[in-house]
């Protein structure tokens, strides 16, 4: 059985090429227009991998990361955030929240593979 | 779909959506000013992320370094770190603009604005205040002491929080990644492992020692370490060529961020879930729904015919049919519809622009921004709208300096109202401006010859006066309006969606320009006429009233052309039977009705033999068909299968006022 992500933007382009991407590899992919409508989406299905934006309206990247961990059936799940910002802070504000890793904006269709490929 | 298509399919998304990001940030920048509301800021912020983000995946670097600076600046400005100035709102709208010519640009694959972008990223580097190269160098891990050279391999010892798992860095796959750079060789540590009954079992008690062999870059083992909690204590020795061991000590923990990042309240869920649809797609169904809606018909009209004792389960299930192919439609009609917000969220903007030019102070209202209609019209109304909006802040509204001397507010109000009202939509400008100046118009109209000069008019008819074709009042062109389209354009688009304008206005109190629109141009409500055995059906929203010919009302002029006594008014009579070649009743001088139908202001009364159902149709384009024919707007589809045509109304009142022997001065009022 193929593995699940539930990728989340708000952006529908980006949501788009990485759903596009994933799909292109043979994983199945749960979109989610921002972090509630994730968390919603999450309180009732399981995924392998959560690939979220940090910058949405209603509940940005990194509270998803902070409340999906509170979900017992998320503890474990590999969470990645997709950030424009390199900075280390930025990064480690994710890693604080339970992020498992982050992947820098912009990337390339290759590069997001790889990525996921580490974590599932 | 090749995967190269597809991704231009989503950069189309990416194109639309920037400019969706782009309205959303200029609105935003325009209602900032109230420090306490954070919101606002953010929504700005994210656009602007959301459109470097997108705009670097699919490779417009250009607009993404652009937006760079923007979004660098309004971080700032969202974190405190930067007051939000009006030189900086100024700089940051014009950038929208860039910023929006830069997305038409790369869409229409043409080349970009270079000046334009480097003037105003010079302005943005200015309110940085020149501290532009920091971004571009981060250090990426503390290199000190790395040797520049690749060692033949690597010794790496690996002591990991206990945390490490909980977070899925699981270093099984870390060393998996290792192992494809070169030979790896493990062995794990596993003195700190407590007994069972003091184990945490989602803890990592262990810790390696790793050895890697092979031409393995430092920045490659970075990359595979890069998630690890920097608390872990990782130490990298190169082997082989380079002896000297360089202990390093990971990625020290950053300072605590002075602010936390803003973890914007979840905002009450003001929008509604939306798809994009290609409006192609959305005409198909209409279309086929358009036909089922005549399918239904036909098979009510089959049913009339039979025996409605034996029949009745089919008439309940027809009635039913009926009921759902009118929901159905009614809702694929709601796919085309649009909050008119699309047309208004321009106008902050343009009267922040204007007003800015002409040294007015205007404060904009818009009310009933959701009101929806549909996609077409909505477009269409907008360029109107802008030319009613100039109009009022050029000519209506006064210098405060104007309106402190009458007594008035020293800023001007425009507001913009959308509402329904019956089966249409009404879209208000207001101003409390000066009102329109009825001595000369009226003075105007008379040079002109467009009134007698003993002619009387009501306030109400002076004022629209103003929308006849080359009619403007402005003592000097300005650069505002007066641009050559008048008033009359305004009313021709208006009335080419099958709409129509008026204004109403008060001396040194303001004026209003009312504009009424249909809900949707694909069905019209119509009423059923038959000539002879032909049936036209002529739009309900046209009819004024119906009456019986009474020959002592109709007189003949010169010729064969007759008028017809409506009270104290006298309209032509049109034939359809002669118009279109018909046969008519016999009798119908004498039996027939008179359909007093208006557009523009205007009334003719057109002879019928009889007045049959009233029934909503679904307008087929004779254009896209057939061809144009000249007094019909369209045909339709009968219950029974007959092809009828739609009667155009404006179209048989000019062609009635082309009919030289006629009375235009009559007309005209």
């Amino acid at each position: 059985m193929s593995k699940k992500i539930l990728a989340v933007d708000d952006s529908a382009s980006m949501r788009q090429v990485v759903s596009l991407t994933l799909k292109e590899a043979g994983y199945e992919v749960v979109e989610a227009c921002d972090g509630l409508e994730a968390l919603e989406w999450a309180r009732s299905g399981l995924v392998d991998l959560v690939l979220t934006d940090v910058h949405m309206p209603r509940m940005d990247g990194i509270t998803l990361v902070r409340e999906l961990r509170e979900l017992p059936n998320y503890k474990f799940v590999p969470m990645l955030i997709l950030t424009t910002e390199s900075s280390q802070e930025k990064k480690m504000d994710g890693k604080r929240a339970g992020a498992t890793g982050w992947l820098v904006k912009p990337f390339s269709p290759p590069q997001l593979l790889a990525t996921v490929a580490r974590v599932i | 779909m090749t995967l190269d298509a597809e991704m231009a399919e989503i950069a189309k998304v990416f194109f639309q959506e920037s400019r969706e990001g782009l309205d959303a940030m200029e609105a935003g920048l325009l209602g900032l000013g109230d420090p306490s509301d954070t919101e606002t800021i953010n929504t700005i912020f994210r656009a602007a992320h959301s459109i470097k983000g997108g705009s670097a995946t699919f490779g417009f670097t250009e607009v993404a370094s652009f937006t760079h600076g923007i979004e660098t600046l309004l971080d700032e400005m969202r974190n405190g770190v930067r007051p939000i100035t009006a030189e900086a709102i100024q700089v940051l709208l014009q950038s929208c603009d860039c910023m929006r010519e830069m997305i038409a640009a790369t869409e229409a694959e043409h080349p970009l604005d270079q000046s334009r972008i480097s003037t105003l990223n010079n302005d943005i580097r200015h309110i940085l205040g020149e501290r532009t190269g920091d971004a571009a160098a981060k250090p990426k891990r503390e290199s000190v002491g790395a040797p520049a050279a690749t060692p033949t391999g690597w010794r790496v010892r690996f002591e990991p929080v206990p945390d490490l798992l909980r977070l899925r860095n699981e270093p099984a796959r870390m060393f998996a990644e290792l192992a494809r750079l070169g030979e790896l060789s493990t062995e794990a540590d596993t003195s700190a492992l407590p007994l069972l009954d003091a184990m945490d079992p989602e803890a990592c008690y262990l810790s390696w020692d790793l050895e890697l062999t092979g031409r393995v870059a430092r920045e490659q083992l970075d990359d595979i370490f890069d998630w690890v909690d920097p608390g872990c204590r990782l130490e990298f020795i190169p082997l082989g060529d380079l002896p000297v061991p360089v202990p390093v000590a990971v990625a020290k923990t950053p300072p605590p961020s002075p602010s936390p990042i803003t973890t914007s309240s979840p905002r009450a869920a003001t929008e509604a879930g939306s798809i994009r649809v290609d409006t192609g797609k959305l005409d198909s169904i209409i279309n086929l729904v358009g036909e089922l809606l005549i399918t239904q018909s036909m098979l009510s009209t089959f049913a009339e015919g039979l025996d409605p004792g034996k029949l009745d389960t089919l008439r309940k299930g027809l009635s039913q049919l009926a009921r759902n192919t009118r929901e159905l439609q009614e809702s694929v009609m709601q796919i085309r519809m649009l909050p008119i917000s699309f047309a208004f969220n321009r106008f902050p903007r343009l009267v922040h622009d204007l007003s800015r030019k002409l040294g007015k102070t205007v404060e904009i209202k818009l009310t009933g921004e959701n009101t929806e209609l549909d996609k077409t019209i909505l477009e269409k109304i907008s360029d109107p709208l802008v030319h009613l909006v100039r109009n009022s802040l050029d000519h209506g509204l006064e210098t405060p300096e104007q309106r402190t001397a009458g007594g008035k507010s020293p800023n001007g109000t425009i507001e913009l109202g959308a509402f329904h009202e019956g089966g249409s939509i009404i879209i208000e400008v207001r101003d409390d401006g000066a009102g329109l100046n009825k001595k000369k118009i009226l003075q105007k109209a008379r040079e002109r010859g467009l009134v007698a000069a003993d002619q009387e008019l009501t306030d109400d008819q002076i004022d629209n006066l103003i929308f006849m074709p080359s009619f403007s009042t402005a003592d000097q062109v300005s650069d505002v309006s007066g641009r050559g389209v008048g008033m009359d354009v305004v009313r021709r688009n208006i009335n080419d969606l099958g709409g129509t304008v008026q204004i109403f206005s008060k001396e040194g109190i303001g004026s209003t320009v009312r504009i009424q629109l249909p809900l949707t141009l694909a069905i019209l409500d119509g009423q059923l006429v038959r000539v002879g055995k032909e049936i036209y059906i002529i739009s309900l929203l046209a009819i004024v009233e119906t009456i019986q010919v009474s020959q002592d009302r109709l007189s003949t002029l010169l010729g064969s052309s007759e008028i017809f006594r409506l009270r104290d008014e006298y309209l032509p009579v049109i034939k359809l039977s002669e118009m279109f070649g018909i046969e008519p009743d016999a009798g119908t001088a004498e039996q027939g009705l008179l359909v007093v139908v208006e557009a523009d202001n205007k009334r003719v009364c057109v002879l019928v033999d009889d007045l049959l159902a009233q029934q909503q149709v679904v307008i087929k384009s004779l254009e896209s068909n057939f061809k144009p024919v000249p007094g019909i707007a369209g045909a339709t589809i009968l219950g029974d299968g007959a092809v009828a045509l739609i009667i155009d109304v404006r179209d048989l009142i000019r062609a009635a006022a082309q009919r030289p022997e006629k009375s235009n001065a009559m007309l005209a009022a």
